[in-house]
C-alpha cells in the first residue's frame, strides 16, 4: 500500500474475519447437528460441540436412509447426482465446443440464424418454462431416467459463446498451417484446437459440474420413483420428514453430504474456478 | 459476425457440428417456450377436454388477481433487498481484502466456497439457524426481546429467505469486484495519494467510480439470480408464506401451473417473466459491448 494506516488494516482484517464466519457459521451448525442423536435436539437449543453420533448418523443415511418414513438411502442419492453433474458438465462442453467450431472456422447459410437460435437459451431459464418443458419430457417417455434429468438441461450459451470467444484468439496461421500440411477439418479440431483448449474445459467443466450438481426443480419434477433421486433434491423429502417428527440429525447429514462434492470441487481446483466464473460471464 | 480469414469449405459438416446443439435448443427451449405463448391466449376447461381461444384474457386477469399483483410486489421487495445485500457484502470483502499484503489469498480461499452450495441447501441451513423452537438466532432474539416466528409473521419469512438466498452469492460477487479492483491501475492510486487524498476520499472518488461497470454488472446478474434461481431457497423453506409473504414470480408460476393445474394463467405468467429476462439480458449483453470498446 502506498501509505500506512494500522488502523485500516486491522479494520480490514476485521471485516474479513467476520465474513468468514459469517459464511461458514452456518455450515458449522448443520455439522455439528450432524454429530448428534435425535434426542439432543429436544432440549430447547441446537447444540453448539461436536456429539458422539457422527459415524452411526453417516453410516445408517448413506446405507439405509429414513427407512422408518420412506426416504431412500443417499447413497443411490449420491450417485445420481454425480451422474448428472457429469453427463450436463460432459454434454454441455462437448455440444458447445463443436457448434463453436462450426461458427467460427465455417461459414454457410444461416450461420447467424444458428447463432441466434444458441442465444436465445440464455434468455429461458428452466424455472420460467417449466410447465411445457415437462410436458415434452413426458410425452417423450424420459420421465424417471438419467436422459431426462440431463438432456433438457444440455443446451448451453454460455459455454458456446466462451469457445467462440476462445476460437478466434487462436492465430489463424495455425489452421492455414495445418490445411498446408492436408489435414482436414476433423483432424485439426483433434490435433490442434482440442489440445489448446484443455484450460478452457477444465474451467468450465468446474463451474458445469456445480451447476449440474445443485439443480433442483429439474430433478423434483422428473423423477418419479426415488430410484433417480438427487441428493439436493432429496433434502427437501428429509426435511418434510422432519417437520412432521423433528429429526434434524438425519437432514443435517444430509445437507452435509449434499454440499461436500461441489465444495471439494471448488476448493481443490480453485484457479480453474475463478477462471471458468470470470470468462463465462464475459 | 466474426469468422476466421480462411474458412474451411465443407458445405454439409457445419450443420453436422451444430445439429446436436440446435435439436435440444429446439425440442426442450423454442418449442415449450412457443407452447407457453400459445396456452396463455388459451383456456382449458377444469377436465382439460376443450380448450378456448381467449386472447389477451389471461393477461388481463392477472392484473386483477390480488395473489399475482402480491406477488409482484413480493418480488420488488426481494430481488433488490437481496441484490444490495450480496453485491454490498461483496464489495466490503473485496475492498478490504484489497488493503492487506499478507493473508489475502487464505482470506479469498475461505470466502469463495459458498458459491458451490446449492440454493436449496443454503435455504434448509438457515431454515435450522433460524428454526422457531430450537434455532440458534431466535434464541439471541429473544434475549433482545424480539419473539422470531417466520412460520407467522410475513417480515421474518422475508428476511429469513433474503439472507438464504444471499448468503451463497457474496462469493459471487466478491470475486468479480477482486477482479474489478486488480484492473485499476496502481499508479492512479498512488497518484492520488500524493496529492493528499486519504484511503478513504480515494475511495469514494477513484475506486467507486471505477467500479461501476462491474458494478453495474453484478446488479443486472443478482437481479436475475434473485428473480429466477432462487426458487429452491423458497420451495425448500417457505414454500411462499405466510399468507403469501415469500410467494415470488416464479414460485407462483410453478405453484398455479403444477399444483393449481391453471395452464392459462401459469402460461400467462411464464411469457410475462421470460419477457423480464430478455430485456435484463439485453441489458446486460449492451453493457459487454460497451466494456468491449473501451
Amino acid at each position: 500500500m502506498i501509505d500506512r494506516h494500522p488502523w485500516l488494516d486491522a479494520l480490514a482484517h476485521a471485516v474479513l474475519i467476520a465474513g468468514v464466519v459469517l459464511v461458514a457459521f452456518p455450515v458449522y451448525v448443520a455439522f455439528i447437528a450432524s454429530t448428534h442423536g435425535p434426542h439432543d435436539f429436544m432440549s430447547g437449543l441446537v447444540p453448539l460441540l461436536p456429539g458422539s453420533e457422527m459415524v452411526a448418523n453417516y453410516r445408517a443415511m448413506l446405507t439405509d436412509g429414513l427407512s422408518s418414513s420412506g426416504a431412500p438411502p443417499l447413497g443411490g442419492m449420491l450417485w445420481n447426482s454425480l451422474m448428472m453433474a457429469l453427463i450436463i458438465a460432459f454434454g454441455k462442453i462437448a455440444i458447445s465446443i463443436l457448434s463453436a467450431y462450426a461458427i467460427v472456422y465455417f461459414r454457410f447459410p444461416f450461420r447467424a440464424v444458428a447463432f441466434w437460435m444458441i442465444f436465445v437459451t440464455l434468455m429461458l431459464p428452466v424455472e420460467v418454462r417449466i410447465v411445457p418443458t415437462f410436458k415434452v419430457v413426458a410425452d417423450l417417455g424420459l420421465l424417471d431416467s438419467y436422459a431426462g434429468l440431463t438432456v433438457p438441461l444440455i443446451a448451453s450459451a454460455t459455454a458456446t459463446f466462451l469457445f467462440r470467444q476462445f476460437f478466434l484468439t487462436v492465430p489463424d496461421e495455425l489452421m492455414e498451417a495445418a490445411r498446408i500440411d492436408g489435414a482436414g477439418p476433423l483432424k485439426f479440431f483433434r490435433d490442434v484446437l482440442l489440445p489448446l483448449s484443455r484450460t478452457n474445459i477444465a474451467a468450465l467443466f468446474v463451474i458445469l459440474f456445480i451447476y449440474g450438481w445443485n439443480q433442483y426443480l429439474w430433478p423434483l419434477m422428473v423423477t418419479t420413483t426415488s430410484s433417480h433421486y438427487t441428493i439436493v433434491m432429496g433434502i427437501k423429502r428429509m426435511s418434510d420428514v422432519a417437520d412432521a417428527l423433528p429429526q434434524w440429525n438425519v437432514v443435517m447429514t444430509t445437507v452435509v453430504l449434499a454440499m461436500l462434492p461441489p465444495v471439494v470441487v471448488v476448493v481443490g481446483m480453485q484457479r480453474l474456478f475463478v477462471k471458468g466464473l470470470i470468462e463465462t460471464e464475459k | 459476425m466474426q469468422t476466421k480469414r480462411t474458412v474451411f469449405g465443407n458445405r454439409l459438416l457445419p450443420y453436422a457440428l451444430l445439429l446436436p446443439q440446435l435439436a435440444v435448443t429446439v425440442v426442450f427451449f423454442l418449442w415449450p417456450a412457443a407452447q407457453a405463448v400459445l396456452q396463455s391466449f388459451q383456456r382449458e376447461d377444469a377436465f382439460g377436454l376443450s380448450t378456448t381461444w381467449v386472447g389477451l384474457a389471461n393477461y388481463a386477469d392477472l392484473l386483477d388477481e390480488p395473489t399475482y399483483l402480491n406477488s409482484l410486489k413480493v418480488t420488488a421487495i426481494f430481488a433488490p433487498a437481496v441484490t444490495a445485500l450480496s453485491v454490498g457484502l461483496g464489495l466490503v470483502f473485496a475492498v478490504s481484502l484489497d488493503r492487506l499484503v499478507r493473508g489475502s489469498r487464505i482470506y479469498a480461499a475461505l470466502l469463495v466456497w459458498p458459491y458451490a452450495v446449492a440454493p436449496a441447501v443454503a435455504g434448509i441451513m438457515w431454515w435450522f439457524l433460524f428454526n422457531p423452537t430450537i434455532g440458534l438466532l431466535p434464541y439471541l432474539l429473544a434475549a433482545v426481546g424480539y419473539r422470531w416466528d417466520h412460520a407467522l409473521q410475513p417480515t421474518d419469512a422475508m428476511i429469513l429467505v433474503v439472507i438464504a438466498a444471499s448468503w451463497k452469492q457474496v462469493s459471487y460477487n466478491f470475486l468479480f469486484f477482486m477482479a474489478g479492483l486488480q484492473a485499476i491501475p496502481k499508479s492512479m492510486i498512488e497518484a492520488a495519494a500524493i496529492d493528499g487524498a486519504g484511503p478513504v476520499k480515494r475511495f469514494f472518488t477513484i475506486v467507486l467510480p471505477l467500479l461501476s461497470p462491474t458494478t453495474f454488472f453484478l446488479a443486472v446478474i443478482n437481479l436475475v439470480y434473485a428473480m429466477f434461481d432462487t426458487f429452491p431457497v423458497i420451495h425448500a423453506t417457505t414454500g411462499g408464506n405466510p399468507a403469501q409473504s415469500t410467494n415470488i414470480l416464479v414460485y407462483k408460476v410453478f405453484v398455479d401451473g403444477f399444483i393449481g393445474l391453471n395452464l392459462g394463467s401459469s402460461a400467462a405468467q411464464s411469457v410475462v417473466l421470460m419477457a423480464i429476462v430478455v430485456a435484463l439480458t439485453v441489458i446486460q449483453f449492451k453493457w459487454v459491448e460497451r466494456k468491449v470498446t473501451y
